[in-house]
């Protein structure tokens, strides 16, 4: 899902103190050791992943993926933060009895950044890519984690609040609680448009797919414009077109919008860079 | 390797693993063409055996109708009201043929008990058998039945599981039935969707297990509140009880459930028992909706939960049945659990469990082979029975399925899908469940007999032998019901009718059955164990006391044999330990054995 921030100041944060380095907007592997707990809590206390293979093979597959066509492309070996977050998001949100769709779906995921390209920049999430595709291509063989992990609000409410704080410490809460605010007004206003109890319009938010929706994927650095404010307005949209989707029965709403707004916001924030460019160089 | 050329073939090999999906499913949609319906002789030629639908020809004309639940449920009543249709086969008046009970569940109707008529057809007789009028408003609802003679008079008694009043009926010799709840001290209420008899204890007598699904204290026609449904999807622990009547003679029985380690509160949907360590003690396993699987070692005193220590109970998914088949013939039982398969929205497979290899006793595992053997997709699954369909000595899989039949163009599912994802206390309360308004969900599905190659492999058949129907199946037994040495299907459907399924069967395939009479051990033999050795191979089965969905097959064991069989022996170990061998005996018959003093 995410792309773990760069080290770019790497002087400051071995000032601070060894707690604060690694809550550091610029330690990588702060989104990969959040994701890796949430992945441990959930199985060790529910068993939430179709198996240890399945998740471990999408994670190989990955890593792999990323290491062989970072090396083929860029001359050099990548760090993997990001190809592991992709591996363990495919490993608990695909849901499927068979072994392929893991190794597609992560494959596929990682393929997308160096094939998908314009201007030298990736415009799809890569795990919302891979997931996306499967789950429209091959709807018989794949599904999405879509039902709870155990019954206890204590884990959810930590998940929460660990989430909100490592996404506010890498400041992109914003982007996280625009969407939460969005998805609920929205629901309400479904439940008012087609008459259903307003709670199960809710009901899919205090799922842990939505957790690692909101969490990891709308929050991805490399795949989301860069200003704050039009990132919750591409937010926003991402709620709205989800809603739209949802309007129509479309189970796989939030992935499906994100597919959709993303890379359109993308693309329309690269010509607006290239057009500001040229005025530039007109200017100059 | 940067330039252009590999980024070219980067990208071919990307659109190619894109569209590999769809190139998968036009394989796979090519090789269900193939499963083409054929006629009976091309049936019977490919695949040795054709299943005709023979209700209307036999007599039985039974729908089963559905209950109407408290107002408050009505918005989502097809999908509560979902259950109870069942079927279990029993001769109960010993003539020698094999007779069907069958559940309804709406306040009021009737049950039906079908005698054989030794012609082809069916008279239904439970009214004048007193089993038929057990729907009473206010008594709640049959779910199934098992039947097992738990006083050892040589006759099936009736224990009748409901969403209400458990009813136990004593078998008078096969002239009617006579209620003994009362003496038996069976609780007033339990909302029950599974129940087997066994003898766990090995004492002679026939005990009960009875498996709750929703809370026994929740009156579905008067609830007290709407928060009744599961708190989770896959974690649920708000279900009925479970009972272990330990039957103590003279008509009465002692709940023991606590006692001997039997406590849950998953919602239990199907169970079944048989010795699956060779200990003689029967093990039991039960099926849970709404979470894992449980299954319980028995060393004749007490259980012990092993789910996950054996590798049934660690993945939850939605256990719809239970039923135990040596499918490989080599003497040990493969478990088959129905959970739910629908493209897009919830890929769970069924599960197939195989005892891995060097593990035994104690240290059992099984590890779920359901997508190697081919059984693993089927739908929105429920009941369904090992038995071998075409006597070519292997156990074949009959799986039948659908849940809510309505509308055929509009579906629940994306509602469905959003509440099962909601937390405890929104999916708990049925009042935050979306209406279904007409919907269907997972309706109008085809069903799947399996056919076993020997060799670990299983190929559905069911249209090709004539397998059509599409009605929402809940419970299969299997029985040779004209004594014809074919086991014929009898299905039962939720707001549907019964289907007999009747078996022609190439006759160069050849069988054997046992019909087995405790002396020692309980009457009618449940628990007692056969193994058959013929031409090299041997196989093992188990008189079984309930299995599958709401359902019970016939007692008598039936095999078949293949081609030109060499039969060595028949063992025969019954519940008393007794072990019994029966030398060549002759195929093409029922041999009728009792256990030797």
């Amino acid at each position: 899902m995410s792309q773990p921030p760069a080290v770019s100041v790497a002087a400051q944060v071995d000032q601070r103190p060894s707690w604060r380095n690694f809550f550091s907007p610029e330690n990588r592997y702060l989104a990969p050791a959040f994701i890796t707990c949430i992945l441990l809590a959930g199985h060790l206390s529910f068993g939430i992943l179709e198996s240890y293979k399945k998740t471990g093979l999408a994670i190989v597959a990955s890593l792999l993926t990323e290491l062989a066509l970072g090396r083929i492309f860029s001359g050099k070996w990548p760090n993997l933060a990001s190809a592991y977050i992709t591996g363990i998001s495919v490993g608990i949100l695909v849901r499927s009895p068979a072994f392929w769709p893991y190794v597609l779906c992560a494959v596929v995921s990682i393929m997308s950044k160096y094939v998908l390209r314009i201007k030298g920049r990736h415009i799809w999430n890569p795990s919302n890519f891979g997931i996306s595709v499967l789950l429209f291509l091959a709807p018989e063989a794949v599904a999405s984690l879509s039902i709870q992990w155990g019954n206890y609000l204590p884990p959810m409410v930590v998940i929460w609040c660990l989430g909100s704080v490592i996404i506010w410490r890498v400041r992109r809460f914003h982007i996280t609680a625009t969407y939460v605010v969005c998805f609920v007004a929205l629901a309400f206003l479904r439940s008012h448009i087609i008459g259903s109890p307003w709670q199960s319009e809710i009901a899919p938010l205090t799922g842990p797919m939505y957790q690692l929706f909101i969490f990891f994927m709308i929050t991805d650095p490399k795949t989301t414009v860069r200003s704050k404010f039009w990132q919750c307005v591409v937010v926003s949209l991402v709620a709205v077109v989800e809603m739209i989707l949802r309007l129509s029965q479309v189970i796989y709403a939030p992935f499906y919008a994100l597919f959709m707004v993303g890379p359109a916001a993308m693309l329309i924030e690269m010509w607006f860079d290239s057009r500001r460019t040229v005025s530039a160089r007109v200017a100059a | 390797m940067r330039g252009p050329a590999a980024r070219i073939v980067l990208a071919l090999v990307f659109a190619g693993l894109v569209i590999s999906p769809i190139v998968i499913k036009r394989f796979a949609s090519r090789r269900n063409e193939a499963k083409a319906r054929l006629d009976v002789q091309t049936a019977l030629a490919r695949h040795g055996f054709y299943l005709q639908e023979v209700s209307h020809a036999a007599g039985v004309n039974f729908i089963h109708q559905a209950p109407t639940l408290d107002p408050r449920l009505d918005h989502i009543m097809p999908q509560v009201a979902s259950m109870g249709a069942s079927v279990s086969i029993v001769d109960f008046d010993r003539d020698g043929w094999p007779d069907i009970y069958v559940t309804s569940s709406k306040e009021g109707a009737k049950n039906a008990l079908y005698h054989n008529m030794n012609d082809g057809t069916f008279e239904d007789v439970a009214d004048e058998m007193g089993v038929a009028d057990v729907n009473l408003p206010g008594t709640g609802v049959s779910m199934g039945a098992v039947w097992g003679d738990y006083d050892n008079d040589g006759y099936e008694d009736l224990l009748l599981i409901k969403w209400g009043k458990p009813e136990l009926f004593h078998n008078d010799a096969g002239h009617g039935f006579t209620r003994v709840t009362d003496q038996a001290g069976l609780p007033p209420w339990i909302n029950a969707n599974t129940a087997l008899w066994f003898d766990y204890d090995g004492d002679g007598l026939l005990d009960l297990f009875i498996g709750g699904y929703y809370n026994e204290n929740v009156d579905l026609w008067h609830l007290s509140s709407t928060k009744m449904m599961p708190d989770s999807f896959e974690y649920a622990k708000n279900g009925g009880r479970k009972y272990l009547f330990h039957n103590l003679g003279k008509g009465k029985f002692e709940e023991v459930s606590a006692k001997v380690g039997i406590d849950s509160r998953r919602w239990a949907l199907a169970s079944a028992a048989a010795d699956l360590r060779g200990t003689g003690h029967p093990d039991l396993f039960v099926a849970n909706d709404y979470g894992v699987s449980e299954l319980y070692f028995n060393d004749g005193q007490r259980f012990h939960e092993v789910g996950q220590q054996t590798g049934v109970g660690f993945a939850p998914k939605s256990g719809m049945n239970a039923s135990f088949g040596d499918i490989l013939n080599q003497g040990r039982y493969a478990v088959y659990v129905s959970n739910i398969s629908e493209a897009g929205v919830l890929i769970q497979g069924n599960n197939l469990w195989i005892p891995k290899e060097g593990t035994s006793g104690n240290k059992l595992q099984y590890e779920n082979l359901a997508r190697d053997f081919g059984v693993e997709i089927g739908g929105w699954s429920f009941g369904a029975q090992f038995g071998d369909l075409n006597n070519d000595g292997t156990l074949d899989l009959y799986l039948t399925n659908g849940y809510v039949s309505l509308d055929r163009n509009r579906s629940y599912w994306y509602d469905f899908s959003k509440i099962a994802g909601g937390h405890s206390a929104i999916i708990n309360d049925a009042k935050n469940w979306p209406a279904m308004e007409g919907r269907s969900l997972s309706g109008y599905q085809t069903k799947h007999v399996w056919l076993n190659d020997g060799s670990g492999k299983f190929v559905d058949v069911a249209q090709a032998v004539g397998v059509t129907d599409t009605y929402d199946g809940r419970a299969v037994a299997l029985a040779d019901l004209w004594n014809r040495g074919v086991l014929d299907v009898i299905v039962a459907n939720e707001r549907g009718p019964l289907l007999i399924y009747k078996n022609t069967v190439t006759p160069e395939n050849q069988w054997i059955e046992f019909d087995l009479e405790g002396t020692r051990s309980n009457r009618s033999a449940i628990g007692a164990q056969v193994t058959l050795f013929w031409n090299s191979q041997h196989q093992v089965q188990e008189v079984s006391g309930g299995s599958g969905f709401a359902a019970q097959n016939q007692r008598r064991l039936h095999f078949g044999l293949g081609k030109n069989p060499q039969v060595e022996k028949a063992v025969i170990r019954w519940p008393s330990g007794k072990i019994q061998t029966i030398d060549n005996p002759a195929p093409g018959q029922i041999h009728t054995i009792k256990e030797p003093a």
